[in-house]
């Protein structure tokens, strides 16, 4: 059942997104998003929009695998968009009551949701089409300029790599422990909330007490290994910028420059001469 | 490679103000030569201070008495502290817990990297590392999918891409089962007579014990006995007087023995026995 959980979870389909450089990807994600937050207008919605579709047909992940994962999230979207419904101020069009729904409402509700879904979607095409050790080596790589601030890039990425390699370690210990105790008579799934909750102290008990001792442990294992930080320390696969990342750099340019054009230049234009837009 | 005189170590335990609650002396005095090419195996109790030892020789614990020295370097010198782990590596017992990487030969290139060896030299290494072990067709998998065995090959592995000298192994089959514990030893005997590299390594199973060039049995901190394996096991009563079993058939021909039969003294093995019984 824990097993279930996914974190980072990759989709191999060997697409040209899956060959780029992590250091691309974590840049184009980021651009990505916080381009979100440049454009209020319709015409740069549908700039965000088919840049989303074109990027997710070359990852070729398909597009219900994307969507499957994130169930948890579809609560957020839904409730983002009953409030805006329902919260926005401004020309009256239909009343139940206090419920009242506005022109305004619909409109931020609408642009709402798809902001919130595209920012989703672009960054699980991220994580679906790198591994979480090529994600750990770009944050490193792709921030070492911050160590020049006192930023422990390398310290904070081996502790990410460190944790992704024991949270399958940790869950089937839970698990584990879980049934141990039911064995012994705890109930997990019946009695009233304060039951429920008290029941997982002596799973936590255990959790915490073994996790400390593997962490222990690893800490010595590190170090007879001659881990000493990121001192004088080496590759084995060193990240390397190769042409058809300089050009996926260059398009991130490009799409920033077309969607403020949009934005900013055609969509105005546009209203003038459509005005119900 | 290994030369240990008048070694010893104290853990301190505090209290929360940090005053001396007690004073544990793990290791007692202990005089050690272990010559390089020898595979060594140490026998001992819980708690007789095996892994201190083995601690001692990869420099995690400073002797509080006593001088170490490991590959000629002076395991208290502050300065070569890098140097004596690289040549003396260390395998423990937990496979899981030593492992740092989400994949195996990234694991593997783990030593090497921190110890700043060039990327084309890194990648040979691990190579060779990998199979030297017999893990090359696993060297994309995730350490999770193994089995223990091959976990702790791993490990061994990640040890041997640093280029040792020496491996100090402290209890690696104890989590193992029996065909991973096979497999993990023979590793050990094929690394020491095709790469020379000295295997020192400590263990509570007797069987494993039996292939090893010397037996050192610890008690209280102490070398208590030191010898070949057929030296120190025809003596079963002195080895048991330290809490220690023999191998079954050594344990088998000794009770015999006791009725009258006439078994040499320290068989080792079921051939030997055959052997001893037929003829
Ligand atoms: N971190 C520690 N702090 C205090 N005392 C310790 C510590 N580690 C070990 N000791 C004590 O030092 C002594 C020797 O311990 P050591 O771990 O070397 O034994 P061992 O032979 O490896 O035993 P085992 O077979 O159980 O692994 C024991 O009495 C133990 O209680
Ligand atoms: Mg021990």
């Amino acid at each position: 059942m824990l097993r279930d959980i996914t974190i980072g979870q990759y989709y191999p389909s060997g697409s040209v997104l899956h060959r780029l450089d992590p250091r691309v990807k974590l840049f184009w994600t980021l651009l990505y998003i916080v381009s979100m937050f440049v454009f209020n207008t319709f015409l740069g919605y549908v700039v965000a929009g088919v840049t989303l579709i074109v990027l997710i047909k070359i990852s070729r992940v398909p597009f219900k695998f994307m969507v499957k994962g994130l169930k948890a999230v579809w609560m957020l979207l839904i409730f983002t968009l009953v409030l805006n419904l329902f919260m926005t101020s401004g020309e009256v069009i239909w009343q139940w009551k206090f419920l009242k729904l506005t022109r305004e409402g619909i409109r931020t509700a609408v642009f709402m949701g798809l902001r919130l879904f595209f920012l989703i979607i672009g960054s699980s095409l991220m994580t679906l089409t790198t591994t979480p050790n090529q994600l750990t080596d770009g944050l490193e790589t792709g921030l070492r300029g911050l160590k020049k601030i006192k930023v422990p890039v390398h310290e904070l990425a081996m502790m990410m790599s460190i944790a992704l390699r024991f949270i399958p370690i940790l869950l089937e210990e839970t698990d584990k422990i879980m049934k141990a105790q039911a064995a012994r008579g705890a109930d997990f799934d019946e009695g009233k909330f304060k039951d429920r909750v008290k029941a997982l102290v002596p799973i936590f008990v255990p959790l915490f007490v073994s996790a400390f001792r593997r962490a222990n442990d690893l800490a010595m294992a590190m170090e007879a290994r001659c881990y000493r930080g990121d001192v004088n320390r080496t590759r084995m696969n060193p990240l390397k910028y190769k042409q058809i990342d300089r050009i996926a750099y260059l398009l991130q340019f490009v799409y920033l420059a077309v969607l403020i054009c949009a934005d900013k230049l055609l969509a105005p234009l546009l209203t003038k001469v459509l005005p119900m837009l | 490679m290994i030369k240990a005189n008048k070694l010893a170590y104290e853990y301190i335990r505090r209290d929360e103000e940090g005053n001396v609650e007690g004073i544990i002396r793990a290791l007692d005095g202990v005089d050690l030569e272990i010559k390089k090419g020898d595979f060594v195996a140490i026998l001992g109790h819980n708690g007789s201070g095996k892994s201190t030892i083995a601690k001692e020789i990869n420099a995690i614990l400073e002797p509080t008495e006593g001088t170490l020295f490991v590959n000629g370097l002076d395991v208290s010198d502050e300065s070569k502290i890098w140097d004596v782990r690289q040549s003396a590596g260390m395998v423990f017992q937990n496979p899981d817990n030593q492992i740092v990487a989400s994949l195996v030969e990234e694991d593997v290139a783990f030593g090497p990297e921190n110890l700043g060896v060039p990327s084309p030299e890194i990648k040979q290494r691990v190579a060779y590392a990998l199979e030297k072990v017999g893990m090359e067709d696993h060297r994309g998998s995730s350490p999770n999918a193994l089995s223990g065995g091959q976990k702790q090959r791993v490990a061994i592995a990640g040890i041997l891409a640093m280029k040792p000298k020496c491996i100090v192994l402290d209890e690696p089959t104890a989590m193992l089962d029996p065909g991973g514990r096979r497999e993990v030893i023979k590793t050990l005997h094929e690394l020491n007579k095709k790469e020379g590299i000295t295997i020192l390594l400590i263990t509570h199973y007797m069987d494993e014990v039996t292939g090893a060039d010397r037996v050192i049995v610890m008690d209280d901190g102490k070398i208590v006995m030191q010898g070949t394996p057929r030296e120190i096991f025809s003596k079963v009563d002195e080895v048991k007087s330290h809490h220690l079993d023999v191998p079954q058939v050594t344990e088998l021909a000794y009770e015999l023995n006791k009725r009258g039969f006439r078994f040499p003294p320290g068989v080792l093995t079921k051939e030997e026995f055959i052997n001893a019984l037929l003829g």
